[in-house]
């Protein structure tokens, strides 16, 4: 039996991933949140368990043409194609922001060849305020005739192993879901290095309007994501989970508390939630509150006792 | 700027497919510049996924419930039904829940009093207008030049003449007003008053007519632009506009949500370059 003081005692939400600290499970998707000033206004950036800036590339990247965005059923397409102030002008302008808060920062970045990614990588290396790097490898090889470094086992296995070189912060590798077996890539980024696995990006797609009969994007194709892809996402995590060793960060279609969990039960560390500050800016405060009282009402002290616990 | 837990007051029909909808609204008064506009939300419905950008048409206060109640702060939406979203909010109904992200975006410079104003409006563009021309009558001489497809397009004059503005209307079949496109009345107009700033807001055909008018002559002009949005707050990238000098090379993108929906004219690019599929495929 519990005594009453006891039972008072909060759950305990922190987590860990590749020795950074978290205070919860709960951060941002890369790209859904800027650079962390933009939804300052309307959360408090020291409630999440960190903060995960918009995708850099050594150069500035100006993005595609528009209309770079579309509403599909519960989900969105975006082919925005990268825009960013190159990661010099984040080194100088936007890391010194985010420093105010008592929150991680995760700095995504990405390149089109194996060298430029190993060259970001080196250029965040020394800078105090990154806790970590997230590497997306779902960008095109320019050197390869532009195939995917993550639909290349190969060539993901060469990308990492060099940003693993040239960095000596904890490197999350960003998978992508347009692989037939995703437990291959999971562990050629392992043995390369990463220190976590974080999935999925986007689902490539497609979207016509049926009276102009043209592509409702300008780049014809672009990336899925919101509620829609989560049962997929789900599914991919649960699979790389029993691919690898290191930890998995969980992305795909989260709103709310209880989608979180589902990725927590199939054995995600953390999770990062992306289309759904769009609909609510206020998301993922609602999500770390909610997630808590889950874990009260359960019974549950400790949110690592809940994390991989799916019952077969 | 927050996001507002809010309810509908009143929802009607004002012209067949266009709908004025007030909404409960503390703050607003203080907080919203003319040409800003709300992401809109109807509260936990799923579809539609994301909020809606609407330009915010009015502020304006009510009676509170009963004697010594303080007043309520309201603002009024006018919208017109063109899809899923839309849809949904013509069914809505006083008390309903709804959610309103903002103000939001850079509104209009109400720029030098002694000039005489033109304000141009193209259908529903004209709800933006109405907020200026509310703060530009205090000091200048307004016009509001308003066209539409047909009569049902032309919505709310009659408040923009309460105001004192001068009102000049256009229908493209004749139905109401002179018959033709508004930018024959623009250039008339400018004919008469030389020394005019013009406000332009409507569809990207009428705009770009006006931006053209405008700049052969030299007249200063601001323009409130709309884009498919998916934050409204700068974060997702999806909204942007080409800005001046804006090449295939040397790309430079404003956010219609940020540094918009109001722009100078001279900000941004009117070359009208055919749009390209970059090459950059599928990377996210
Ligand atoms: C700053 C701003 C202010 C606006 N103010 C108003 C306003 O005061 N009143 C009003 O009626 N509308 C306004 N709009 C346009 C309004 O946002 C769209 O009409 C609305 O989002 C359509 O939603 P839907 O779900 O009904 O249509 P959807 O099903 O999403 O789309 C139906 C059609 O509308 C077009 N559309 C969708 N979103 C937009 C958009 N943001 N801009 C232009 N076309 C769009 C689509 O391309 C499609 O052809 C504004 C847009 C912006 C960016
Ligand atoms: C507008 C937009 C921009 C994105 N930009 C990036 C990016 O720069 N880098 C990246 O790794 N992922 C990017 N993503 C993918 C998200 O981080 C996330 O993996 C994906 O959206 C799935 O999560 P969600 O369903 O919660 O949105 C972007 C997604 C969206 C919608
Ligand atoms: S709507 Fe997201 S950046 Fe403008």
């Amino acid at each position: 039996m519990m005594t009453s003081g006891e039972k008072k005692m909060p759950p305990k939400m922190a987590v860990e991933i590749a020795g950074i600290k978290l205070k919860n499970p709960v951060m941002p998707a890369s790209g859904t949140f800027g650079y962390g000033e933009e939804y300052a206004p309307y959360l408090d950036l020291n409630q999440l368990g960190a903060v995960v800036t918009k995708g850099m590339s050594l150069n500035p990247k100006a993005g595609n043409n528009t209309p770079r965005i579309c509403e599909t059923v519960s989900g969105m397409l975006n082919a925005i194609g990268l825009q960013n102030v190159g990661v010099d002008a984040f080194i100088k302008d936007k890391i010194t922001y985010l420093e105010q808060f008592d929150t991680p920062v995760i700095v995504n970045f990405f390149g089109n060849t194996q060298d430029e990614y190993g060259e970001v990588a080196a250029r965040l290396d020394d800078v105090p305020g990154v806790a970590a790097l997230e590497m997306n490898i779902s960008c095109p090889n320019v050197k390869h005739g532009g195939i995917i470094f993550g639909t290349d086992p190969k060539a993901a296995f060469a990308a990492v192993s060099l940003v693993r070189k040239r960095t000596t912060k904890p490197l999350i590798v960003k998978l992508t879901p347009n692989v037939t077996d995703i437990q291959i890539t999971a562990r050629a980024a392992e043995d390369a290095g990463a220190d976590a696995l974080s999935l999925i990006n986007t689902l490539t797609g497609m979207a016509v309007d049926v009276k102009t009969r043209k592509p409702r994007l300008a780049n014809t194709i672009g990336g899925l994501s919101g509620p829609a892809i989560r049962p997929i996402a789900v599914r991919l995590v649960y699979q790389v989970v029993q691919a690898v060793q290191v930890p998995v960060i969980g992305i795909g279609g989260i709103s709310r508390a209880m989608d979180a969990l589902e990725f927590l039960i199939v054995g995600a560390k953390a999770v990062q939630v992306g289309t759904a500050n769009f609909v609510d800016p206020n998301a993922m405060a609602t999500i770390i509150a909610d997630l808590e009282e889950f874990c009260r009402g359960e019974g549950i002290a400790d949110i690592n006792d809940l994390i991989g616990t799916l019952e077969l | 700027m927050k996001n507002l837990k809010t309810i509908v007051l009143s929802n009607q029909e004002i012209s067949p497919g266009y709908f004025r909808m007030k909404i409960l609204a503390p703050g607003y008064s203080q907080l919203s510049k003319p040409g800003q506009f709300v992401m809109f939300r109807v509260q936990c419905s799923l579809p539609p996924l994301l909020r809606r950008p609407f330009g915010i048409f009015r502020v304006g206060f009510m009676p509170g419930d009963c004697e010594g109640m303080p007043a309520k702060e309201f603002i009024e939406l006018i919208y017109k039904v063109v899809g899923s979203g839309t849809e949904i909010m013509q069914g809505l109904h006083h008390g309903d829940p709804v959610e309103l992200l903002g103000p939001l975006g850079e509104g209009f410079d109400l720029g030098n009093p002694a000039e005489e104003k033109i304000l141009v409006g193209g259908g529903i563009g004209l709800v933006p207008l109405y907020p200026l021309a509310e703060r530009l009558v205090e000091n200048s001489r307004v016009r509001l030049l308003m066209g539409g497809r047909t009569r049902d397009d032309i919505i709310v004059v009659t408040e923009f003449e309460r105001l004192g503005v001068g009102t000049y209307v256009s229908t493209e079949d004749g139905s109401l007003g002179e018959e033709g496109l508004i930018t024959r009345v623009l250039e008339r107009k400018l004919d008469k008053y030389p020394k005019s700033t013009v406000y332009a807001c409507g569809p990207m055909p009428m705009v770009e007519a006006v931006q053209k008018i405008c700049y052969e002559r030299g007249i200063p002009l601001q323009v409130s632009l709309e884009a498919l949005m998916a934050c409204g707050v700068g974060a997702c990238l999806g909204c942007v506009v080409k800005g001046v000098g804006h090449t295939e090379v040397e790309p430079r993108y404003l956010c219609t949500c940020t540094s918009g929906p109001v722009f100078n004219a001279e900000e941004l690019d009117w070359s009208n370059a055919k749009v390209e599929k970059m090459e950059t495929g599928g990377c996210k």
